[in-house]
């Protein structure tokens, strides 16, 4: 119990995961749903540091940097897609962009 | 000792900010909470001696990417309370609980077998010295599209959040755009 093991952090970043899929499947509003992503994400690079820690193996931090990069560039194009959506009508809501129509 | 109460402290502490962010109806409270379990992972960083890693989490997500939002949150509306999808929650709980340990699953089942061997093993130096060693040769080339895709993604926010607010060019129909390069 008081010995932190990779199960440890794995069981951590399972429960992370978790909170973040709730999030995507329940939230409506788009801009909630890209911080649900932002913890899809966390919670994979946390699952990646403590592998690559446990098994003395540099990989796993590498993964992780480009996990963090690839989300940095995901959260300029959302939110450039978001503002543009948003200025055309004026709302955000996922209902309202079901179809694919220009 | 320390290590077990640090990692329970922290872990508590980012389970329940998620858990904020998720549930929470106001954009702003989920805004600083997603912030501060930002802040908290980056804690585990620290204890696992990804020293880099921990620093590169603060400034990159607590730094660049809460900044965003909070800037992209001033072009929506966020007074107001959001909407929510009235589902089954146990249901979405549960599929939400599948996935996530299918997922560990499939990633853990080579891993627990236990016929890895370290690829590039941590070397005595310091931990950014590794990371550099092992980027710069190992994963130059990821890296290097790495950086070719935040390009992308840079000249994309620009083209369409753009600086002229009031006229854009995603906003625009064809002809107005020719009209306009015609002057």
């Amino acid at each position: 119990m008081m010995e932190i093991g990779l199960n440890h952090y794995l069981v951590l970043s399972t429960i992370l995961f978790c909170i973040g899929l709730v999030g995507v499947m329940r939230r409506k509003n788009l801009l909630m749903l890209f911080f649900a992503t932002e913890i899809l994400l966390n919670s994979v690079n946390i699952a990646f540091a403590a592998i690559s820690h446990f098994h003395g193996d540099l990989t796993g931090q590498m993964f992780a940097f480009f996990v963090i990069a690839i989300a940095a560039s995901e959260v300029a194009v959302g939110l450039g897609l978001l503002i543009v959506w948003h200025k055309r009508h004026n709302n955000i809501d996922l209902d309202t962009m079901s179809t694919m129509k220009g | 000792m320390f290590e077990a109460i640090a990692f329970y402290l922290f872990a508590f502490l980012t389970i329940v900010m998620f858990y904020i962010t998720v549930t929470t109806s106001q954009a702003l409270y989920a805004l600083t909470a997603l912030a501060a379990g930002m802040i908290f992972i980056s804690a585990f960083f620290f204890i696992l001696g990804a020293d880099f890693l921990g620093a590169v989490q603060i400034v990159v997500y607590s730094g660049a990417v809460m900044a965003l939002y909070a800037f992209g949150m001033m072009f929506f509306d966020t007074t107001r309370d959001l909407k929510e999808k009235q589902g089954n929650k146990y249901v979405v709980v549960g599929l939400s609980t599948i996935a996530a340990v299918l997922v560990v699953l499939i990633f853990m089942a080579p891993i627990i077998s236990e016929n890895i061997t370290a690829l590039y093993p941590i070397g005595d130096g310091g931990n950014t010295q590794e990371i550099g060693m092992v980027l710069f040769t190992k994963y130059l080339v990821p890296f290097e599209v790495a950086a070719v895709m935040l390009l992308v993604a840079m000249i994309s926010g620009i083209v369409l959040a753009g600086k002229k607010m009031d006229e854009s060019l995603t906003l625009q129909s064809e002809e107005e755009i020719n009209e306009k390069a015609s002057k």
